[in-house]
């Protein structure tokens, strides 16, 4: 180690460079334009949704009723005994983002993730007031002039704003949206509410406004993981080094012989959000975007060259390529003859049909994935289509486990709850089939009888048990395993809830 | 940074200067082993909040009780008291009660075990008291043990309604309250021959089997023994008597246990079980409340 590397070493910090990323244009980048649309129009729409669910119940389609303890989501209902239906959501959208990511890469960092999103939009509410890359640039490293404070002071503006139409659209997803905007116009929510608001706002203005990639860089597991989840056959931004060597600057006009395709213009590097240059290969900055590919598309049009410098691909067709050596297959019809009949440094290769390029979709990898992803959600769809509208847990009290009464009969207490998930009101009728004899009654105020428990919709009924058996031989069990069975009176389906009664 | 040699030792000073190579900081002099402590000031940030702590230290002590005076403590100007504060938040829990507990206050007995809201109301109230102050003797959930009843069972030695129940509580079981249950069963010890109390015994058991009990010589003398003895208290069988609590003998349940040892020790010795008055120690409402949660543990009549 020389002494160059000590001193180097002792650098630890280096302080994040202020990214400008340029504005372009292609189908990436339009691609990235619909999909902020439809999810920022998903994300600030759907609390407006409305959904039939009858009486007594919310009519919003998606609502996470924290008071009311049940989450709705348009024909799915959910209580918190099934918030194990939530565990199965993350396990689905966790190994989606893995499928997605074995097969086009980190498709989700460059076009949906929330923090990809926001920050796009922030950076265009910048280029708007601003201008575009070198002007930011400009304006950044000028005086405080007034344009400057207005332009500032703008971006910062609309910045909030949006921050502010964030955490309100957050809010609505828990509470019922037009009731809570009447609120919301006349001032009058509750700190919740108002806390909830204001921790968004500003957490969208520092993220997307300030944090940016160093959010993707530095902060999210996902982007370190990754490499986990990449194989030689997922699709990434790519720069064909064979092609593009050696780069150099190019005068219109001249010949492309003895060189690179790669004309060292740093299109690709201005317009990456991340600030990286994607001609080093693959980086863990990378969030697959895909704009320096519209960038480089841009570029390769004006000087008459293919397209396809930088693109996705796959390790394995980089690999091929190279192993053949520059085999891009190139449309060499609008090439100059000479240029063409006198291919120097490539002994005609370039005449020989392009390596197969090709995707590996199925693989063990993406089979894996998909499996997955069908058991998680087959079995999901069985417990949300098998779902009971009546569940009754019963517990049996342990203080005491029995009682012996005067003329020995013996005595348990049970409390139980009983869930009527549907939205009627419903009766029930106790039984315990298991034990003979038995006098079940209800311990409440007022004589309730055991044929009509009453569980008014959507809600829980609690009642406590005795159950009396009359006295029996030594030989009975001193624990016997019985069900606790509520008939619906009116459509006389049966419900059972297991439990015991102890001697 | 103020450190301003004086002239009397500057010479010295600036030859004395110690400065670190590597970061080029002046050392503070002192040296471990060969390493030397940088004199670098405090970062300014810190500084600051050191300050600020300070500032508000002082506004601490105008605002809150803080120093120790001869005769107590400075009070501050808020005049916060631990004691207040639980004063608040016990007014902010009867404020919460309130609507329930007026309801609970203005009923009877009868009006609440009707009304299914203000009863749960003070069954819940009950429970807590219950696990409190009568759990340690009768057992978490009033399942009792030998020499403290059962209060889940239907057997009661003076009265299972619930007006019954909240009497008992209020004046206690040869507690030394004026009105408490003051009934003794006196020791057969002295007055019977040790051979009359086994016959006893054999009788009094035999009254709990019911029909199934045989009739020995042993039974047919206890049960003469037992109309010239017991009859008066515990009723011709064996029945009881709750208005002088003394037990039902022909039941499945012994409040000291049912072996022939226990009830020799029974009828020899007496037993004089003691149950404390709560009518001063627990507020009549904690009392109502207890007395229907001891009514609705499944034994109540």
């Amino acid at each position: 180690m020389n002494t160059t590397d000590d001193q180097a070493s002792t650098q630890l910090f280096e302080k994040a460079e202020k990214i400008y990323p340029r504005r372009v244009k292609g189908n990436f980048r339009s691609l990235k334009w619909v999909a902020m649309i439809v999810l920022l129009g998903i994300y600030y729409g759907a609390p407006w949704l409305r959904w039939d669910r009858g009486p007594h119940v919310p009519d919003q389609a998606i609502l996470i009723d924290l008071v009311g303890q049940r989450g709705y989501f348009f024909g799915i209902e959910i209580w918190p005994q099934e918030v194990y239906l939530l565990v199965g959501v993350l396990i689905l959208a966790a190994v989606g983002l893995f499928f997605a990511t074995a097969l086009l890469g980190r498709v989700w960092c460059g076009f949906a993730c929330p923090q990809t999103v926001w920050t796009d939009l922030f950076v265009w509410v910048e280029r708007f007031v601003q201008g575009d890359r070198n002007a930011r640039r400009k304006l950044d490293q000028s005086k405080w002039t007034l344009e400057k404070v207005w332009k500032k002071s703008l971006t910062h503006s609309i910045w909030l704003v949006i921050g502010m139409l964030t955490g309100g659209a957050w809010v609505f997803y828990f509470n019922d949206a037009p009731t809570l905007f009447d609120h919301i116009i006349h001032f009058d929510v509750s700190w919740t509410v108002l806390g909830w608001v204001i921790a968004l706002t500003l957490s969208t203005y520092f993220m997307a406004g300030f944090a940016r990639e160093n959010i993707c860089t530095y902060v999210c597991p996902y982007s370190r993981f990754q490499s986990a989840m990449f194989d030689k056959d997922t699709l990434i931004v790519t720069y064909e080094t064979e092609r593009g060597e050696p780069r150099g600057k190019h005068k219109a006009g001249t010949s492309w012989e003895g060189r690179g395709h790669c004309i060292d213009c740093t299109a690709c590097v201005v317009v990456c959000p991340m600030g990286i240059d994607i001609r080093d290969g693959l980086q863990i900055e990378c969030i697959s975007c895909g704009l320096c590919i519209d960038a480089c598309n841009e570029v390769m049009d004006k000087v008459g060259l293919p397209r396809g410098l930088i693109r996705y691909d796959t390790e394995t067709n980089q690999k091929a390529r190279q192993g053949a050596g520059r085999t891009y297959s190139l449309d060499i019809s609008h090439r100059k003859a000479s240029d063409v009949t006198s291919a120097v440094t490539e002994p005609a290769v370039v005449r020989q049909p392009a390596i197969k390029e090709k995707i590996r979709w199925i693989r063990p990898r993406t089979i894996g994935y998909a499996l997955i992803l069908s058991v998680v959600g087959s079995l999901m769809l069985g417990a949300i289509l098998t779902r009971a509208d009546t569940e009754v847990n019963v517990i049996h009290n342990r203080a005491p486990q029995f009682v012996r009464l005067s003329d020995g009969s013996i005595r348990n207490n049970y409390q139980i709850k009983v869930l009527n998930k549907s939205h009627d009101d419903r009766h029930y009728q106790v039984s315990a089939p298991d034990l003979k004899g038995a006098q079940i009654t209800v311990l409440a105020a007022g004589d309730r009888p055991v044929e009509q428990i009453d569980v008014p919709a959507n809600s829980v009924g609690e009642f406590r048990l005795m159950i009396v058996v009359p006295p029996a031989g030594s030989d009975a069990d001193k624990r016997q395993d019985i069900a606790i069975v509520l008939k619906d009176s009116q459509s006389g389906k049966e419900t059972f809830g297991d439990s015991y009664f102890a001697r | 940074m103020s450190n301003k040699p004086s002239d009397k030792n500057s010479a010295k000073n600036s030859a004395d200067k110690d400065i670190d190579e590597p970061t080029g900081v002046e050392t503070t002099g002192h040296e471990w082993d060969g390493i030397k402590e940088l004199n670098n000031p405090t970062p300014r940030w810190w500084l600051i909040v050191w300050m600020i702590t300070i500032v508000w230290a002082i506004g601490y002590w105008v605002v809150y009780p803080a120093w120790p005076t001869i005769n107590g403590h400075t009070k501050g100007i808020a005049g916060w008291t631990q004691y207040g504060k639980l004063e608040a938040e016990k007014a902010q829990i009867d404020a919460r009660q309130g609507e329930w507990l007026t309801q609970f206050r203005q009923s009877d007995f009868a009006t609440i075990s009707a009304n299914p809201e203000v009863y749960e109301f003070a069954r819940a109230g009950g429970e807590v008291a219950f696990k409190e102050n009568c759990a340690a003797c009768h057992g978490a959930g009033g399942e009792g043990k030998v020499g403290y009843p059962n209060l889940n069972d239907d057997d009661w030695l003076y009265s299972g309604t619930v007006e019954g129940i909240h009497h008992t509580l209020k004046v206690g079981i040869r507690s030394g309250h004026p009105e408490a249950h003051i009934t003794q069963m006196p020791a057969y010890g002295p007055m019977l021959k040790v051979e009359e109390i086994d016959d006893l015994a054999t009788y009094v058991i035999d009254l709990a089997k019911g029909d199934k009990a045989v009739q020995t010589p042993a039974h047919i003398r206890g049960e003469a023994l037992f109309a010239a003895n017991c009859v008066t208290c515990h009723g011709e069988g064996g029945v009881g008597d709750r208005n002088l609590g003394a037990p039902r003998l022909n039941d499945a349940i012994w409040l000291y246990g049912g072996d022939r040892e226990a009830v020799v020790q029974t009828i020899t010795h007496s037993r004089a079980g003691v149950m404390p008055t709560w009518e001063n120690r627990l507020s009549e409402d904690t009392l109502r409340q207890l007395a229907i949660y001891v009514h609705g543990l499944g034994g109540g009549e």
